[in-house]
């Protein structure tokens, strides 16, 4: 096509690059002195928590920063042509052909008033000059090469007809529609379930050999860097930290910051009692708050004053390895195998008596067909036949995507809802059909709840200290309002907060802190069962340990139950003793940690664990991908929940998993598996994850 | 589909018997029915006299029992004078009363006999709601256009200087009544105050044949109004759309400026403003009353004017029903279009 296509030198190539954006007030710095360079073919991997200036990169590399941001220094390169030299026309030549960007949020970067046929046809349209049937090929084609089902049809459709997973799978046939060198994946899969995550990523593993396209892949999962990239470059604070080949960074790291974040990742073989996550100390600096010297300085263990706070630290190869380089002045001097300094081990707690029992809780939901016209009603079944027990001071993890029912359950546990049938018991006493407006004080404040989202849970213009106080009153607690001021101060040094926090606003906090707020309410009336609903799942990795393990403190501590609802497979094998594993309002799987991590597996189990994706190197996972989406809750299929996606259906005879569901089947003490698999098949399943030996 | 319309029907039904018994409560107050026997007879008449003329035309029955004439599920008033001549509001000028039909409200068609026209209600009804749709047709084909024009070019590039001169302008065409800018325009395009003799002051000649010179000035009046405010809703709308994650998707594929205002944002940024141009029609029948007045057009708004100001029951009660009937309407065809225009809430 063009000249540009002889060309063998790096695709991308970013010099001592530095952006800033620029605020009535001043300038905040977003990247600084940042250098990178991408090889034809190869996939270099942006790792880094939230604001620490990986989009931007992306975004600078577009050329599409916004009317206040702006490249102060350095270049960025692509095939050898500087970016910040091109105009409007030529950048909007490159722009979709040459280099092409798939985003983190598929709904929000579809355009919902166009059918997806019309939105792919364009950039062909733009670029090659093609014609509506050429352009309607190149398009079926490339949507059959994302593997959608149909492709005719989903050319005519609107976006809101897809699910998240299709509509992610078609942001990136968008992206692939002219065929271009580089393509940027800002967060592909935040936004999707593990199994859609997976699938995903495998397709744009497989994609990009196809195509020889080289990659810059943002994400802030290195188990997900670790299964796509070939390098990586990790960013803190607007710096790059860290940079060089996966194996060398995952096994050889030379920089503090990149060991702290490893170590508070929980990996397998972390363990909430002997082996405990090491959370990074302090807070992100906010970007006009830097440090002098070393931005990581102030959370480093290697800190020593005098040298790393008193000039700027540039970035040094490391030696004896390939292209491998960081930003740290002492990396030479730190014994990067020391083991970790003697943490606190904890004994295990002891589960007491059977606080909360579930009896075949059903919970169905009428819905009309249409929201704005009517029609027939249809039946969601968002829990069926929930049962099990739950012991004091024992952390029961739920783990399973989105729309399994996991938060309906939260829900009329807390009486948000009522129970269809089935019963709950707390305590002997029945609480299943009392809604929330009905129950006691005692019993509103023995059943709390820790929330996803720290930033919408808490009042924006009350004062944290106010919201614990007003949350003492409703549960009646204290007669006075000095009482109750000082078991709020009480509960502030629960969590860890600083005292004078009472008076700050919740703007004023950052999310790791609003949770421990939302945790400080939660447990302020003495609560007997507390339900974490994905309570670190918004959070950035350095935060989440800390969080985590601030929640487990408390538990140990008061003796409550945690009900620890998450999708996410690591932390859930770090800190519950028990797993429930649910699909489609069904549980599938229960038992303890180790039972339900190791084989026999329920087929879904097993599909799970492979999909998470893992931080570490010496890790072999199995391979297996689940087609298609979850089915709809409001048509699901026949027999067995999971039959359409299992890889397994085919070894039960008699197409028995069409037809019934399967019964509940007691495997070991208090591991069932909810499965018509023979006892030989199961007994044959080998396990998910292998360490490698070493 | 059937039902939501049925449904909408007897939302429009329900809302049309609910406004109708408030107008028809209002002018059976006994001040204007006393006003209205004034204007009928003289105005130096007695109280006698007045209450003789309520008795003697039906104005002293109960109040549901009226009401219920004028739907026309009660059979209708009747009264023998001293010369033995029945009259009775079913009995026309020149029909003999025994030929005369015993039901006639609303329901059997008849919607009665203005007292101050001295004409049928729906004769009157039909030929100024003809003008008045004459006058709205051409405001909203200046005003709509106008005002999605300027949104749309204010909220493409938000905070730019088009943006800040365009807002200014909406704003200050918002800011002034159709009372003011009337006057204003007629002072200065058509009085010799400053001399600008381009267009006629009054529009009573555009009732038969409307041209530049005698129409512009009403239909600018109302238009520049709601102008100012459709455009003000584009612009936010725009703006936020512009905004939007797909729009940059768009921009990094590397469409063109104007393709992506075109193709990418319009469609978008219409969704909102598109229910208040439709909740501007019923809304523009307020301003139609202000104009028509000021430019001495005889429309609807006029009509209502003199219907008003003379307590003329039956013409007034015709006029409320036309009202819930155009905004209702207006607002069935606000909701289907809005269907259209989002994918989103299609009829599965």
């Amino acid at each position: 096509m063009t000249a540009s296509d002889d060309y063998d030198g790096p695709i991308l190539e970013i010099e001592d690059l530095s952006i800033s954006f620029f605020t009535r007030l001043r300038e905040i710095p977003a990247v600084m002195d940042f250098s990178c360079k991408v090889m034809p073919g190869e996939a270099m991997g942006l790792v880094g928590e939230s604001g620490c200036g990986k989009s931007t990169v992306a975004l600078g590399v577009m050329q599409d920063l916004g009317v206040n941001g702006r490249v102060v220094g350095g270049t960025i390169k692509f095939k050898g042509r500087d970016l910040g030299k091109m105009s409007m026309e030529e950048l909007r030549d490159l722009r979709g052909s040459e280099i092409a960007m798939i985003y983190q949020e598929p709904m929000a970067s579809l355009n919902p008033a166009m059918k997806i046929g019309k939105q792919l046809m364009e950039v062909p349209m733009i670029h090659q000059g093609a014609s509506k049937e050429e352009a309607y090929a190149r398009a079926l084609e490339v949507v059959t090469d994302v593997k959608l089902p149909d492709p005719k049809r989903m050319l005519n459709s609107f976006p809101h007809q897809l699910s998240g997973g299709q509509q992610q799978r078609i942001v990136i046939a968008m992206a692939l529609m002219s065929k271009p060198s580089l393509l940027i994946l800002d967060e592909p899969t935040t936004a999707l379930d593990v199994t859609v995550e997976a699938a995903v990523v495998d397709l744009v593993k497989e994609l990009g050999e196809k195509y020889g396209t080289s990659m810059l892949f943002i994400s802030h999962n290195l188990g997900l860097v670790l299964e796509t990239c070939d390098r990586l470059c990790v960013m803190y604070s607007g710096e790059a930290v860290e940079t060089g080949s996966i194996e060398d960074v995952f096994d050889q790291m030379q920089h503090p910051y990149t060991q702290a974040l490893f170590r508070s990742i929980p990996l397998p073989g972390a363990d909430k009692n002997s082996r405990p996550l090491v959370a990074i100390p302090g807070n992100f600096p906010l970007p006009h708050e830097r440090p002098p010297g070393c931005n990581f300085g102030p959370r480093c263990d290697y800190f020593e004053e005098g040298r790393c706070n008193a000039q700027n630290i540039p970035m040094t190869s490391v030696k004896g390895f390939d292209r491998h380089r960081s930003r740290c002045l002492r990396f030479e001097e730190i014994d990067w195998d020391a083991p970790l300094a003697a943490v606190v081990t904890n004994a295990k707690s002891e589960p007491g008596e059977v606080i909360l029992k579930m009896d075949n809780l059903k919970k169905y939901y009428e819905v009309s067909a249409n929201a704005l016209f009517g029609g027939s009603k249809k039946v969601v079944k968002a829990n069926e036949t929930l049962s099990f027990e739950a012991r004091e001071g024992e952390t029961l993890a739920i783990v399973g995507e989105s729309g399994c029912g996991k938060s309906t359950f939260a829900k009329v546990l807390m009486g948000l809802e009522t129970a269809t049938d089935g019963g709950i018991t707390l305590d002997g006493a029945s609480i299943g059909d009392v809604p929330i407006e009905a129950r006691g004080t005692d019993l509103v404040r023995s059943v709390q709840m820790v929330f996803q989202n720290p930033f919408d849970t808490l009042n924006p213009s009350m004062t944290v200290g106010n919201q614990i106080i007003r949350a003492l009153e409703i549960f009646k607690i204290g007669k006075t309002e000095g009482e109750r001021r000082s078991r709020m101060l009480e509960l502030l040094d629960l969590v860890k907060l600083p005292r004078e926090f009472a008076g700050r606003m919740p703007r004023q906090l950052s999310g790791g802190q609003k949770q421990r707020v939302g945790i400080a309410r939660a447990f302020a009336g003495g609560a007997r069962i507390v339900v974490a609903d994905e309570p670190v799942s918004a959070l950035d990795v350095s935060v989440q340990a800390a969080v985590t393990d601030l929640l487990m403190e408390i538990q140990r501590e008061e003796k409550t139950t945690l009900l620890f609802i998450s999708h996410d497979l690591s932390i859930v094998r770090y800190l519950s003793d028990r797993v429930m594993v649910m699909y489609l309002g069904h549980v599938v799987e229960m038992g303890d940690t180790d039972q339900v991590f190791s084989p026999p597996y329920h087929p879904y189990t097993e599909a799970l664990l492979s999909a998470v994706p893992i931080a570490d190197t010496s890790i072999e996972k199995e391979h297996i991908v689940l087609e298609g989406d979850i089915p709809s809750a409001m048509n699901p299929p026949s027999g067995c929940p999971f039959q359409t996606r299992c890889r397994w259906k085919d070894q039960v005879p008699g197409g028995l998993c069409d037809k019934e569901v399967p019964p509940m089947r007691r495997l070991a003490e208090g591991h069932e598996v909810k499965c018509h698999l023979s006892d030989e098949i199961l007994a044959r399943m080998t396990p998910v994850i292998k360490i490698a030996a070493e | 589909m059937a039902f939501f319309l049925l449904r909408r029907l007897g939302v429009m039904l329900i809302t049309a018997i609910c406004l109708t018994f408030i107008v028809f409560f209002m002018t059976n107050l006994h001040p204007n029915l006393e006003k209205l026997a004034k204007t009928q007879g003289n105005f130096r008449m007695t109280d006698e006299a007045v209450n003789s003329f309520l008795e003697r035309n039906g104005y002293t029955q109960p109040l549901a029992v009226k009401y219920g004439e004028w739907i026309g599920v009660l059979p209708s008033h009747r009264d023998t004078d001293d010369e033995g001549k029945v009259t009775g509001r079913c009995i026309q000028p020149g029909m003999d009363a025994e030929e005369a039909p015993e039901y006639c409200g609303i329901l059997q068609g008849n919607w009665g006999y203005s007292t101050v026209f001295k004409e049928p209600v729906e004769d009157i009804i039909g030929k100024r709601l003809a003008l008045t749709g004459k006058l709205m047709f051409w405001v909203m084909m200046l005003m709509v256009p106008g005002a999605l024009i300027l949104g749309v070019l204010a909220g493409m590039r938000e905070g730019s200087r088009t943006d800040r001169s365009l807002s200014t302008l909406s704003i200050s065409m918002t800011a002034t009544p159709e009372y003011v800018s009337g006057v204003l325009f007629i002072a200065i395009f058509s009085s010799s105050a400053v001399g600008l003799k381009w267009f006629k002051g009054t529009a009573t000649s555009a009732m038969e044949d409307a041209n530049l010179e005698n129409f512009l000035l009403p239909v600018v009046t109302i238009a520049l109004y709601g102008m100012g405010y459709i455009a003000r809703m584009t612009r936010a709308s725009m703006a936020e759309v512009m905004t939007s994650q797909y729009i940059r998707t768009a921009r990094l594929k590397g469409v063109s400026f104007p393709n992506i205002v075109m193709k990418h944002a319009l469609r978008n940024a219409l969704i909102a403003p598109f229910t208040v141009i439709m909740l501007q029609f019923p809304w523009l029948l307020n301003g139609v009353v202000i104009v028509e007045t000021i430019f001495n057009y005889k429309g609807f708004g006029w009509t209502l004017v003199q219907a008003a100001g003379n307590n003329d029951i039956e013409l007034l009660m015709a006029v409320s029903v036309v009202s819930v009937i155009v905004v209702l309407v207006t607002q069935l065809i606000s909701d289907i279009g809005y269907v259209y225009l989002n994918p989103r809430i299609r009829l599965s």
